[in-house]
């Protein structure tokens, strides 16, 4: 029993159990919750290490035997997000705990810490799942804390969003179910490695057919076009630390969970085309989405739509190269992502909203709130030293090796969308950046400053500049990062170190 | 297949239409009832992926033989899950009737701001 791959899912829902019952004492929850991610942040570092050339460590629940019992599995890519993903979730909660204690937000921390919590399992659960049935059950804990958490602070509009976000997602959890039902009836198992082995005896359409429900039953979860539009309906309505969490990892974890399925069960089915195209319609639809918003946040959702393109493209490239890029690009985007929606949220403290009609001069309001938003924003479009350029340039140079038409037209969307991406975050910048600003907002300046919430205003900035902090270090350590990125699409495309850890050496 | 079977495929199958074309209704109402079915389907489909349904799941029938109990779990697992999450829904649902005293779908914001498109606007 390797208590590493445990400790990821155990100890947040302890740590849920124990802020629900320290309800009535928030300081104490607050300190449970970062504890909690302190402690996974260590352990998800320890399972990197370990990881990191390329070792897959696998825990079999209760000492039941790989194909029967529930498997916990760590490969490279798994560690490496399973890091990422707690970093966020700790900097966000930091960011909450700032805002809740300068009064700021209307959240009611009793329900927040245990649901935030929760998701931080599933989340985990998710990344770790050794079979497709925890996979399921994984995302059902994510997805259920995530309904709760949408809902916070209820309001008409945000009941509504979290109807729409709910059933999208139920749907998506169905058809799941049903995949996981057609699989079982054709493999006669659940654990994932196992489910390799046999799919292989297995007739190719019936894999096509079930490759591409898989693909859809994510799909409908990491907002790939043509399946996005609920993600602009539903995140940019929720609280901001809520929405920073969802933009950040929900998508992501869904993707994860796109490459997972395709690489280690459908490999050898040929959906690379399909995968190609609907990349390229959710680069090009997403970004042109982003371009004609009003509001900061759908321009940010639109755009995260967008940029879920890039690593389905990478994995649409499918050679090492290209799911490297895609793992790449993953860690950089959860990381830019959450940043410029803490960033939104800052803005909201200090305008009190985020229509691009209403805002001018920011910069003068807060400089390092202008500085915050133009570094990510720049890796977002990919500008170099970021660490989006890194990634970018990292797909392309995949893409160029692989070099089929369809490939090559992909780089171009790619490119378009990198520039129309500039164009949207520079239409936020002079629009909400520059300027004078209107008198409304020098008052709520003044309000702030002179107002009793200053000390946690001034902690949400900071935790803001620790996650562009973040940012930074992701390019600046681009060099380590990218060969984990390598080892681990090794892992990926060559699935018989996985396969082997699960179900033991005599497996092949 | 054996009828028992037959009339489980029949079933899962007409669940599942009902269940599409309900969620694709504009009273949530009906969008909560279309998730309830179709979440029967796709236990039901569980149950299917097994040939010897008819068999008890654990200790054996009269000749001894018993019927995979892996699926049974799995959709014991599932209604679980499908029906916590729909008392939330129904929570919801009930919810945006308050706020709003009808429980339709409204029409989606990106519609209503092309049609806005038509009236003239500040530029910026």
């Amino acid at each position: 029993m390797n208590m590493l791959l445990a400790i990821p899912l155990v100890v947040p829902l302890l740590g849920a159990a124990v802020t629900l019952l320290l309800r009535g004492v928030p300081r104490a929850q607050q300190i449970v919750g970062a504890l909690t991610l302190s402690v996974v942040i260590v352990d998800a570092a320890l399972l990197l290490a370990r990881t990191a050339d390329g070792t897959v460590v696998t825990t079999q629940a209760g000492a039941w035997a790989a194909p029967l019992g529930i498997t916990l599995v760590a490969d490279p890519m798994a560690a490496l997000l399973l890091l990422v993903s707690s970093v966020v979730l700790l900097i966000v909660l930091l960011y909450a705990i700032g805002q809740d204690i300068g009064g700021l937000s209307r959240a009611t921390p009793q329900v927040f810490h245990p649901t935030y919590l929760v998701l931080t399992a599933g989340v985990c659960l998710s990344f770790i799942a050794g079979d497709l049935f925890n996979l399921f059950v994984g995302f059902e804990i994510m997805l259920t804390a995530s309904y709760a958490l949408i809902t916070q602070a209820p309001t008409r509009a945000r009941v509504r969003a979290s109807m729409i976000y709910t059933v999208v997602s139920l749907t998506s959890s169905i058809l799941f179910l049903t995949g996981i039902a057609l699989v079982y009836a054709l493999t006669g198992t659940v654990n994932m490695a196992d489910i390799a082995e046999k799919l292989g005896a297995a007739p190719p359409e019936l894999r096509m057919v079930l490759a591409l429900l898989f693909f859809v039953v994510f799909g409908i979860k990491a907002a790939i076009v043509p399946m996005h539009f609920w993600l602009p309906d539903s995140y940019p309505v929720a609280l901001t630390r809520i929405s920073a969490i969802f933009a950040a990892l929900l998508t992501k974890v869904a993707v994860y969970a796109i490459i997972r399925t395709q690489t280690l069960l459908f490999f050898r089915d040929d959906i690379s085309d399909v995968l190609l195209w609907v990349a390229i319609a959710t680069m090009v639809v997403g970004i042109l989405g982003a371009l004609v918003q009003d509001d900061v946040n759908r321009v940010m959702s639109f755009a995260l739509v967008s940029h879920i393109g890039f690593m389905i493209f990478g994995l649409g490239v499918g050679t090492a190269a290209g799911l490297a890029g895609a793992v790449f690009y993953l860690v950089h985007h959860i990381i830019v992502q959450a940043t410029l929606f803490l960033v939104n949220g800052l803005m909201r403290q200090y305008v009190g909203h985020t229509s691009l009609r209403a805002i001018r001069g920011l910069t003068t309001v807060s400089p390092a709130l202008a500085l915050f938003f133009f570094l990510p924003a720049l890796s977002l479009a990919g500008l170099p030293p970021m660490s989006g350029f890194v990634a970018k340039v990292a797909l392309f140079e995949a893409g160029f090796a692989e070099g089929s038409p369809l490939v090559l037209a992909g780089i171009v969307a790619g490119l378009l969308t990198s520039l129309l991406t500039l164009i949207a975050v520079f239409r936020i910048w002079t629009r909400a950046f520059w300027g004078t600003p209107l008198p409304d907002m020098v008052e709520a300046k003044e309000r702030l400053r002179n107002g009793a919430n200053l000390g946690g205003l001034r902690f949400m900035t900071t935790m803001t500049g620790v996650m562009v902090a973040v940012g930074l270090f992701v390019a600046v350590a681009a060099g380590p990062l990218a060969s984990i990125g390598f080892t681990a699409a090794e892992g990926l495309v060559n699935g018989d170190a996985y396969i082997e850890a699960v179900l033991g050496e005599g497996a092949r | 297949m054996n009828t028992p079977g037959l009339i489980l495929v029949v079933c899962v199958a007409v669940l599942y239409s009902s269940g599409f074309y309900l969620l694709l209704q504009r009273s949530l109402m009906r969008v909560v009832f279309g998730i309830l079915i179709l979440g029967h389907a796709a236990n039901l489909s569980l149950l299917l992926t097994d040939e010897a349904i008819t068999l008890p799941p654990l200790l054996g029938g009269p000749s001894g033989e018993m019927s995979d109990p892996l699926p049974h779990a799995m959709a014991l697992t599932a209604i679980v899950i499908t029906f916590g999450v729909t008392t939330f829904l129904l929570a919801l649902a009930y919810r945006v009737w308050l706020g709003d005293e009808n429980d339709e779908v409204p029409d989606d914001v990106e519609d209503r701001r092309i049609s806005r498109l038509t009236e003239p606007e500040d530029s910026s």
